[in-house]
């Protein structure tokens, strides 16, 4: 059976569709990407966080790969060969610059995505699913972020990855055992290095694909969140725009102006600014003194100073086991929001879940604050 | 004015000393404190006696000056076999030594200290006058390390800490009413306060720049002779020595009877060497000894070490400029940083081989610097220019989105 669309009448361009359709069969797929919808309001731009963290995400894949045909992981090596990526290696500087600078991007619209998706209520039924993949993409993301920043071995590296892993370590009955598997040892060491890369060039990507993949079906599946408000409208009193071509030219014109304004930091700012920087520094040293300074990621601060300000002693729970646990319950709140948030299930709006989403940004925007004013 | 430590602040302390054996543990029952602390003020030797490190180690008043602390009736003290009592001006050397030359006695209450004092006091200027002369305005052991505070060496606020060691010599040798009759200078501790090595042991803490008894030795102080001037600098400036002694001025100044080091650097006031110490200007010590015309190669020698290092200098400074340039511009430079300091090292090298007089090693080694120079310029150049390379190419690939986006803008608009 052959299927056949207006625009496809050219001569040329009609016998190519028709040789694709035949041996695959994408009259249905373009059939229905030609019905397909989103909504258009106020609230619109929304729609183009997904859009601009998955294109943030492909910078990532392209750079990541080009840094891996120099990159050599190792104690010996890693230092080294960053080094000789962004000296020596035909525009291997703008390639790191672009790979970090997306990569701290591609976070903070994931967390942009996430928060507008929770504040539109968007992640309610049906779309349960479409939300906890989006959770498991972000926790995989800052997985990326965590591994990722050991990869150069130098010192800010070393010593904020030995705090990060030494956190791990607070987890009681399994985290002695869960600090040597991430560490392979007792100390981070090459060793380390070697987990840290397989993790971030194989482990991760695999999972991120397979979430991914399941996170873009639902969405093409289920279609984008219409708004609360919409409830009740009459059907004319909505608009929409065609999903394919309106809303994917429009994605592609904000993925422009993405990918310059991602040239322009990087080759601004190849190193980074203010907090959000990443010079090569020195070669980790495990016998020198500790910098002055040791700080994470900026999207890891606000756990980090959370911990800081907790007590050595709550209760009779140590600090930081304490803290672990809060972000432990409180994350998995968060991930189950969909199916606790009961007046979502019949399209209202839950003030109690309003309320517990002012109060978690709120103490990120003000522990991150706090992490950079303190230190 | 007497510099050294009067009798009469010891002699309360002696006064007082009640025991003949020595060696026994400071306690309670030490009359010799117990009657001292009550009649004496803060600056008697009872009170001062608790800074001293022979004291913090155990010792008591009877260790040196005989007696029985255990007694409290002066008399008896006094009757005690052994008793020393407050030993006079001349015979301070020995009392010490009573214990400091006992090799035996010394290893097992502070092993690492040496136990010739005494026999270098006797080859010292002091000490010859004090024993040869009896002239008791000459430092004995306690005009330095002083009586009844005397401090290890090693700790700040002792007299004979390095840093507190010019002001120690300088009590006598800086005073030119107590000077007055021996014939010698007394600007020595003004001259080497401005001096690079004051200035840097008294002004920048740095315990590895000499005091006086680097160059003069402590116990056996005396002025280094002409002779052994080249060992005295050379302990530290070894290289300098070394060349120096394999060059040319070797013999001239051998012959002449000019002091090594000091005929061109002075030696007090020694300042920071300079480049324009060399050469054939007015300035420079070169001319004060050699002409275009004395009929040695001296004149040409100095002429080429001068314009070789001014080379070198220049082209140093041309690449750092130009390597902060490219630094504060965010490019990658650690390899230049890293070249540049070998040509730091280079020209500390140059420098130092021009003590050598002579042109065969000094210029090979200025032409490697040359050449390190100019590789850090040319790199920090192409640094800088890469760096303007980058934003033609950041603005060629803005222009070239902007058209894409703004075709794409256009096309949806129609579209809507």
């Amino acid at each position: 059976m052959m299927y056949s669309v207006e625009n496809k009448t050219g001569g040329q361009e009609q016998r190519l569709y028709n040789w694709v359709d035949q041996r695959f069969r994408i009259g249905a797929l373009v059939e229905y990407m030609g019905h397909k919808v989103v909504p258009v309001h106020g609230h619109s731009i929304f729609y183009y966080l997904g859009g601009i963290t998955l294109f943030l995400f492909v910078v990532q894949v392209v750079t990541g790969i080009l840094l891996l045909m120099y990159y050599r992981p190792g104690a010996d090596s890693a230092y080294e060969s960053v080094r000789f990526i962004v000296s020596e290696v035909a525009f291997g500087w703008l390639i790191r610059a672009l790979h970090s600078w997306s990569a701290n991007l591609m976070i903070f619209f994931a967390f942009l995505h996430m928060f507008t998706v929770y504040f539109t209520r968007a992640y309610r039924r049906p779309r349960e699913l479409t939300w906890l993949s989006g959770i498991g993409l972000l926790a995989l993301a800052l997985g990326f972020g965590f591994s990722g920043y050991l990869l150069p071995w130098n010192e800010l590296a070393f010593f904020a990855t030995r705090v990060g892993t030494g956190m791990a370590g607070a987890i009681p009955i399994i985290g002695d055992d869960l600090l040597v598997i991430m560490r392979g040892g007792e100390e981070v060491t090459g060793a380390t290095i070697g987990r840290f890369f397989g993790l971030h060039v194989a482990i991760l990507p695999a999972l991120f694909t397979v979430l991914l993949a399941a996170h873009l079906i639902f969405v093409q599946r289920q279609g984008m969140s219409e708004p609360l408000d919409w409830q009740g409208l009459p059907q004319t009193a909505k608009k929409y725009q065609k999903f394919f071509p309106n809303f994917l030219y429009r994605d592609l014109l904000v993925w422009l102006i993405a990918l310059n304004g991602l040239a322009l930091l990087a080759v601004l700012f190849p190193d980074g600014v203010g907090p959000v920087h990443w010079p090569l520094g020195t070669k980790a040293d495990p016998f020198a003194p500790p910098p002055p300074v040791i700080r994470p990621e900026w999207y890891f601060m606000f756990a980090f100073q959370a911990l800081k300000l907790i007590p050595a002693h709550v209760l009779f729970i140590e600090g930081e086991l304490f803290g672990i646990v809060v972000f432990t319950v409180g994350g998995l709140i968060w991930a189950l929001v969909p199916f606790l948030d009961k007046k979502s299930k019949v399209d209202q709006r839950s003030g109690s879940f309003l309320g517990f989403g002012v109060l978690v940004v709120a103490f990120i925007i003000i522990m991150t604050m706090l992490g950079y004013v303190l230190e | 004015m007497r510099k050294h430590i009067g009798m009469q602040s010891i002699l309360p302390l002696l006064l007082a000393v009640m025991v003949a054996l020595a060696g026994g543990p400071v306690s309670a029952d030490d009359n010799c404190l117990n009657c001292h602390r009550d009649w004496e003020d803060d600056s008697g030797p009872s009170h001062l006696i608790q800074r001293d490190i022979h004291f913090q180690n155990g010792l008591g008043c009877a260790d040196c000056h005989g007696g029985d602390p255990a007694l409290d009736d002066m008399d008896d003290v006094r009757r005690v076999r052994g008793y020393r009592g407050v030993p006079g001006y001349l015979e301070i050397p020995d009392f010490c030594a009573r214990c400091h030359s006992d090799a035996a006695y010394m290893r097992d209450h502070n092993p690492s200290l040496p136990t010739d004092q005494l026999d270098k006091y006797k080859t010292s200027v002091h000490g010859q006058r004090l024993f040869g002369r009896r002239d008791t305005r000459v430092a004995n052991c306690v005009s330095c390390h002083s009586v009844h505070e005397i401090g290890d060496g090693k700790l700040p606020h002792s007299s004979t800490h390095p840093i507190n060691v010019p002001a120690t010599c300088g009590k006598c040798h800086a005073d030119p009413d107590y000077m007055a009759g021996y014939g010698i200078p007394t600007s020595q501790l003004d001259d080497f306060t401005h001096s690079v090595h004051g200035q840097a042991l008294l002004e920048r803490k740095d315990l590895g720049a000499p005091a006086c008894n680097d160059c003069h030795s402590n116990h056996g102080a005396a002025p280094p002779g002409v002779e052994s001037l080249a060992a005295v600098c050379g302990n530290c400036h070894v290289f300098a020595a070394e060349l120096f002694r394999q060059s040319p001025h070797e013999v001239a100044f051998e012959e002449n009877d000019f002091p090594m080091c000091e005929t061109c650097h002075s030696n007090h006031r020694i300042e920071k060497p300079h480049d324009s110490m060399v050469g054939t200007s007015d300035q420079a010590v070169c001319s004060e000894c050699h002409s275009a015309d004395d009929g040695t190669i001296a004149f040409a020698v100095a002429d080429t070490v001068a314009t070789s290092l001014a080379r070198l200098v220049t082209a140093r400074d041309r690449a750092k400029t130009t390597l902060d340039d490219a630094i504060a511009k965010g490019m990658p430079t650690t390899d230049e940083e890293f070249l540049l300091g070998e040509v730091d090292q280079t020209l500390i090298q140059a420098r130092t081989l021009v003590h050598a007089f002579a042109t065969r090693e000094f210029v090979p080694k200025v032409e490697a610097g040359l050449a390190k120079a100019d590789s850090v310029w040319v790199n920090s150049k192409a640094l800088i220019d890469d760096y303007y390379y980058r934003r033609k190419g950041l603005a060629i690939a803005t222009l070239f989105i902007t058209i894409v986006a703004a075709g794409l803008y256009l096309k949806i608009r129609r579209m809507s």
